[in-house]
């Protein structure tokens, strides 16, 4: 399906199901998304597209169904033991720790990954590479002059930013972004945007938007899930064209876009 | 470094209030501190100041680690005493095993204390800190019965209902140090005192004391971030197991006896409420409410049998108004302080305290004389109350406190909005509010 497709794909989904009750919400979804890809994942609103983000990361349980992350089956994992696989997600809604300050929140979002783990024997402060990376991921997003607040204060579109930024700090080679420019405006949206290309440059990107515009700037590929089935993956130019496309979702979302 | 955490100077929202200023790791109030405890025997030099004083180290300890889980970690434990109470009747024990006593320098022993405090907070932990919520404080009141319940029945250990008691100076002695004067005692309370405040001030500064804050805030994020949360509770709850061991280790040393009241569920119960009376949002709170607290139990239950009922409402008081306890209190007057308008208040203050204060006085005067009327043996109707002696069964006294306390009311009543407006001028400069 892709260029990569000999190597072992960053993630495979293979014939996954969820269902909350008797409410079939993923319905066979398989999809193979490739080393270095950026994948867009689109449809209307309750196709389930944040739902198979929660499967693939750990937070619920698939009814069936495989999710393998560079190969390896993901059955069973919590979320921490993928996280520290290499996948990094952010969430629609958003979660931050907000009574922490924007520093620490990307601070502790570094510690992980930086091989602090539970260390009690390190102070964070003394720590400068800690210092020094968590003020970098900030200038890079932008919050350098909302530092020391407490996260809880900042404006929504600083805090979807510290989101992306938390979802990145950790430098995960597998990032997953639900909606990541949700209720920003034009500019803000163009500076997430370029912020999302420089930032996985060299990575694994999978994203839920709804903004064509984005979808179609960024992704080198587009899977379009409606009603838990993924209906066509492709080439952004050959989902266009894809008439069921077309008649299910993306000929009313273009015009909603103009 | 600049590493903390919300500001806001709002006095309506005192959930949402701050923990303001810049952390940096300074030596100065540690010195401070240290030196304060040095001092402090020379100028209260009497006995039961010293008693006052060990009472109240031994309950700041077991605060401060108590608030590792409730400040810091989010966890609310009902039975915290638990692991204290372990803690001193181990050195209870090792006080009375002479043979190793007698090789074992008293000032080490509260370290087997916290190992014993932190070998059960291991055992309970590997099941209670599953989760934070309702599940953690149940399995905490649970685990506090429990072992309540079996130290009337395991009396080799507990001692049932007398306790265990020891001899501390059965120890090796200590650079010649016998620990027979209160004094040594004093200061080897003091050193515990401000090591164990020091290494969990520490604690919180390193990354498992930082993602403890995180996966308070906010569990589920921390998991998306490599950390499993109930990893973080438990490190958090096995270090806080330990320096509660400590502060029962001190307990034994101090008191020499520990009965089932060391670790029942009334004591898990004061603990919480000392911590909160302090503040669970800042790391000194706990040590203000300590203080408060032993005062409240030391001074104030010589000068009234009503003690308990003061210490109920000052906590009641707390709980509703100012759910940031002392420490809060004292924070939210930072912004005001660090822009210079402080001083606005100094007046208002006043104005409204000092009314505030005789009020208070005169309902407890009130109260007194309620007690004294209903259960003072017949015919001792004179009662003392504020240096005055008088006939609890005569009008006139009543009147005068009645009268008193209205108007001091009335008084307070009247000053609030000029506090409340000087209270707004001086913290305006967040701009928006008049
Ligand atoms: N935990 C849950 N329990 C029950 N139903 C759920 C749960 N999570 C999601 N659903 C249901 O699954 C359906 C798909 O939800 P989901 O959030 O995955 O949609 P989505 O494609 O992300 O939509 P949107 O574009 O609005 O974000 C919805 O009908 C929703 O109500
Ligand atoms: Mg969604």
């Amino acid at each position: 399906m892709n260029s990569s497709a000999n190597s072992t794909p960053a993630l495979a989904i293979e014939n996954l199901h969820k269902s909350f009750g008797k409410a079939k919400i993923i319905r066979g979804v398989n999809l193979k998304i490739g080393k270095g890809e950026r994948h867009a994942v689109i449809g209307p609103n309750g196709a389930g597209k944040s739902t198979l983000f929660n499967l693939i990361t750990g937070r619920f349980p698939p009814t069936s169904g495989k999710v393998r992350l560079h190969g390896r089956d993901l059955a069973g994992l919590a979320p921490f033991q993928i996280n520290r696989m290499g996948l990094s997600r952010s969430f629609q809604i958003t979660n931050i720790f907000p009574k922490m300050s924007v520093f620490e929140n990307v601070r502790c979002s570094l510690l992980w990954s930086k091989g602090y783990r539970y260390s009690f024997w390190n102070m964070v402060s003394r720590s400068q590479d800690l210092t020094d990376a968590a003020d970098s991921i900030l200038e890079q997003i932008n919050l350098t002059a909302r530092r020391d607040l407490p996260a809880g204060v900042l404006s929504y579109a600083e805090q979807r930013a510290l989101e992306i930024g938390i979802t990145i700090a950790g430098g995960a080679n597998v990032i997953m972004l639900d909606e990541p420019t949700a209720g920003m405006s034009h500019s803000e949206t163009d500076y997430i945007v370029e912020l999302i290309r420089t930032v996985t440059e060299d990575k694994t990107l999978v994203m839920v938007e709804h903004d064509m515009g984005v979808v179609f700037g960024l992704a080198d590929y587009i899977s379009v899930l409606v009603y838990g089935e993924i209906i066509a993956t492709g080439r952004p130019e050959e989902v266009r064209a894809n008439p069921k496309v077309q008649e299910a979702y993306l000929g009313a979302a273009l015009e909603a876009e103009h | 470094m600049n590493e903390q955490d919300q500001i806001t100077t709002d006095p309506t929202k005192p959930a949402q209030r701050m923990r303001a200023g810049s952390m940096t790791i300074s030596a100065t109030p540690w010195i401070v501190a240290a030196l304060v405890l040095i001092v402090l025997p020379m100028i209260f030099t009497n006995n039961s100041a010293i008693t006052i004083m060990n009472q109240m180290a031994i309950t700041i300890v077991f605060a401060l680690a108590y608030n590792m889980l409730l400040g810091q970690g989010g966890m609310l434990s009902f039975g915290h005493a638990v692991y204290s109470g372990i803690g001193g009747f181990a050195c209870m024990h090792i006080m009375n095993a002479t043979e190793f006593f007698a090789v074992l320098p008293l000032p080490l022993l509260p370290i087997f204390g916290g190992l014993f405090g932190m070998g059960l907070a291991m055992i309970v932990g590997s099941f209670s800190t599953r989760s934070a919520g309702t599940v953690f404080a149940m399995i905490s009141l649970g685990v506090g019965e429990l072992i309540a319940a079996s130290s009337i029945i395991i009396v080799a250990f507990f001692g049932g209902e007398e306790g265990i008691s020891g001899d501390r100076t059965y120890s090796l002695p200590f650079f010649g140090i016998e620990f027979l004067k209160q004094i040594e005692v004093y200061y080897l309370i003091s050193a515990w005192l401000m090591i164990s405040t020091l290494l969990m001030y520490l604690f919180s500064r390193t990354p498992i004391g930082r993602m403890a804050n995180a996966v308070r805030d906010n569990p589920e994020r921390a998991e998306f971030l490599g950390y499993s949360a109930r990893w973080v509770r438990f490190y958090s709850f096995i270090f806080s197991g330990f320096f509660a061991g400590i502060a029962g280790a001190l307990f034994a040393i101090n008191y020499e006896i520990l009965t089932e009241e060391n670790l029942n569920t009334t004591s898990s119960g004061v603990i919480l409420l000392v911590t909160f009376l302090g503040g669970v949002g800042f790391f000194f709170g706990p040590i203000l409410g300590a203080i408060v607290f032993t005062l409240v139990q030391t001074v104030l239950s010589l000068q009234t049998d009503l003690w308990a009922f003061y210490a109920g409402v000052l906590f009641v008081s707390t709980v509703m108004f100012f759910p940031g306890g002392l420490a809060g209190l004292i924070m939210m007057h930072v912004p005001a302080f660090k822009f210079g308008k402080a001083r606005h208040l100094v007046l208002p203050y006043i104005r409204t305290l000092l009314p505030g204060l005789i009020t208070i006085l005169g309902l407890s005067a009130l109260v007194e004389m309620i007690f004294h009327f209903r259960h003072a043996a017949t015919g001792e109707d004179e009662m003392t109350l504020f240096w005055t002696t008088f006939d609890s069964h005569a009008v006139f006294p009543w009147i005068i406190a009645i009268v008193v306390t209205a108007a001091a009311f009335w008084i307070t009543r009247r000053n609030v909005p000029g506090l409340v407006e000087a209270w707004h001028k001086a913290n305006n400069f967040s701009g928006g509010r008049t």
